[in-house]
């Protein structure tokens, strides 16, 4: 019984980097349409931004330089995407930048990188573990948990409790409106596409520890970010928090009680929100609600 | 306006010069084992197994106007079941090309009303979805061989008499591939490609006037997983092995841009993109350090900027755009 507690825990650390990863995607996509392929690179570039700088197990300046360096990252290249997708007007043609955006990504940091399977330590202070429900527990899975927390009450404060917040609802409920009182739109959307790779981006450092840093990647957190934001509705932050939640417990629990049937569980899951509600579970109105 | 004339010019019309050309390049296709080396032909030979699987992705987004990115997994899907079936039935082409195809079939219909109930890029993200929950599956899943994939394939037969020579494997391709190519270009043609094409460019005025556009869509995505079924069965009779990367995410995203540099609604086109994409990925790679995905993902950024009609569309003046994404489909299922 000990043992599924444990999974429930890492389940809830895997849904914190999830919320994070898929936050960025959801917004974007319901501010803009724009489904970014390269969201996965995106990630994938951070945690190889963090094997370059902390992969034997660095003191905690480094991993917390890491993170910044990653944050920088990610913002310029969602700054470029933003800027190339913006010069498009066509969805299908927008999505195609950025997939080819995310295979020259990809391709280059194997150029760099190598193909090999880099494993990545969690900082010298917390990578011991401690004894949870008799069990021994690494305490960085714990640190991760609390900093989903204190990342959803962030976005909470940010999206719900803030001028900022209401400018960005705003501009995905009726962009047109928006820039018709004034607002330059389109730097909001440059700055959501930003701040949401930059989040992609620390996910990847963070996640560092958990799932180390290899080829492929990109498309593994890519497709969980995906399925993320299509089973809590699109453009929704509520939405990816809670599918960020039920994804990361369906994959902790699966691998824990099924291991061969892992995968099809995602799937299932996906299949079953999508079959009794369509448009998500927690789907935006028409505007994104925290 | 646009839209009026973007089913009046992908449809191929039979001029007497086109007869002539279409004839030309069979017969080129036909005498290539006569010519070349084992080698290229070999190449030619994945090249047209890869086309199929363009062609079913080519029938979505170009006709019926679903951009995909799904497709290698029902190519996957079809690739393992000739192998399976290979490996423990029988080493009969037929057959084998017969139960890829059913497969392709039965897992576009279990897993497609997901996917057909959104439009434009929300179709877009829940077929990646689909296809890399079916790639994760066919790379943990050991009673498929996991990540080493399934290997060992017997050589295929044909009436009885098995197929060694990679010019004979050669020709079984190329006939499978331009029974296809008939088949989807009859598809297109008939009155149901008409009505894809309808749902496509005006779905509104197309349930009123009494057609039902969600069938119809699950109707075409399911032959294109047959189609891209066949075209697995096709991938292995030549390679003889399947492994989880034959239905990864690098070969959907290599299939859509093949359609998107031939010209989406065009057949030959997407075909010949194949061709050129597979080119770059296997040939060209070896030359530049194994970075073919590197020039590809290039090659993606200059196709959207350089050539908005892809190579089929090139040299014509008016026509129609890809990326008629309008609507963000969030729209409830009819």
């Amino acid at each position: 019984m000990t043992g599924h507690l444990v999974s429930v825990l890492n389940g809830l650390a895997m849904g914190s980097l999830l919320f994070a990863i898929a936050l960025g995607l959801s917004l974007v996509f319901g501010m803009m349409d724009v489904l970014n392929l390269a969201h996965g690179a995106v990630y994938l570039a951070g945690a190889y931004v963090a094997v370059a700088l902390v992969a034997d197990g660095a003191s905690l300046a480094a991993f917390v330089l890491a993170v910044l360096l990653a944050a920088v990252l990610g913002a310029v290249l969602g700054g470029v995407l933003a800027g190339m997708t913006r010069t498009t007007p066509h969805h299908l043609d927008q999505a195609l930048l950025t997939l080819g955006v995310s295979l020259v990504v990809a391709e280059t940091l194997s150029v760099f990188f190598g193909n090999d399977v880099h494993s990545i330590a969690a900082p010298a202070p917390v990578a011991g573990s401690v004894v949870v429900f008799g069990e021994t527990y690494p305490v960085y899975r714990l640190l991760l948990i609390g900093f989903g927390v204190v990342l959803a009450v962030a976005v909470y404060v940010l999206v719900e409790r803030s001028v900022l917040g209401s400018v960005i609802r705003a501009t995905v409920a009726d962009r047109g409106m928006v820039s018709a009182l004034g607002i330059n739109t389109g730097r909001v959307l440059v700055g959501v596409f930003a701040a949401g790779a930059a989040l992609a981006a620390v996910g990847g450092v963070l996640a560092g520890p958990v799932l180390g840093a290899q080829p492929g990647l990109d498309e593994k957190v890519l497709l969980l970010a995906l399925v993320v934001v299509v089973i809590g509705g699109l453009g929704s932050v509520r939405g990816a928090l809670l599918g960020a939640v039920l994804i990361g417990q369906v994959q902790a629990l699966g691998a824990s009680l099924l291991p061969e049937y892992a995968s099809f569980l995602i799937f299932a899951a996906m299949g079953l929100v999508l079959l009794l509600r369509p448009a998500g579970l927690l789907p935006a109105r028409g505007a994104v609600r925290a | 306006m646009e839209r009026a004339e973007a089913g009046a010019t992908e449809v191929t019309r039979s001029s007497p010069r086109r007869l002539v050309l279409a004839g030309a390049v069979l017969a080129v296709l036909v005498a290539v084992p006569v010519v070349l080396g084992a080698y290229p032909v070999t190449t030619m030979t994945r090249m047209l197994a890869f086309a199929v699987l363009v062609l079913s992705v080519d029938l979505l987004t170009g006709v019926a106007g679903l951009p995909t990115l799904g497709q290698a997994a029902y190519f996957g899907a079809g690739a393992y079941t000739a192998v399976l079936v290979g490996l423990h039935l029988t080493s009969d082409a037929m057959a084998q090309v017969a139960a890829g195809l059913v497969a392709g079939l039965v897992a576009a219909a279990a897993t497609g009303w997901v996917a057909v109930r959104a439009r434009g890029i929300v179709f877009l993200m829940l077929t990646l979805a689909i296809g890399e929950s079916v790639h994760q599956v066919a790379d943990t899943w050991s009673a498929v061989g996991g990540s080493n994939g399934l290997a060992g394939m017997p050589p295929i037969s044909l009436f009885g008499s098995p197929l060694l020579a990679s010019g004979f494997v050669y020709w079984w391709v190329l006939a499978v591939a331009i029974a296809v190519f008939a088949g989807v270009a009859l598809v297109v043609r008939s009155p149901y490609g008409r009505t894809l094409r309808g749902v496509r460019d005006n779905e509104a005025r197309m349930r009123a006037l009494g057609y039902r556009p969600a069938l119809a869509r699950y109707g075409v995505f399911c032959l294109a997983g047959a189609v891209a079924g066949a075209g697995g069965a096709l991938w292995v009779a030549q390679a003889r092995f399947v492994s989880p990367g034959d239905l990864g995410f690098e070969v959907a995203a290599l299939a859509l841009l093949s359609v998107v540099i031939g010209g989406a609604g065009s057949l030959w086109g997407p075909c010949l993109g194949a061709a050129l994409v597979l080119l770059v990925r296997d040939n060209l790679s070896a030359s530049i350090g194994g970075h073919g995905p590197l020039v590809l993902g290039l090659v993606f950024v200059a196709v959207v900027f350089l050539m908005p009609r892809g190579l089929a569309g090139a040299g014509r003046g008016k026509g129609p755009r890809r990326g008629r994404g309008k609507g963000r489909g969030k729209e409830r299922p009819s």
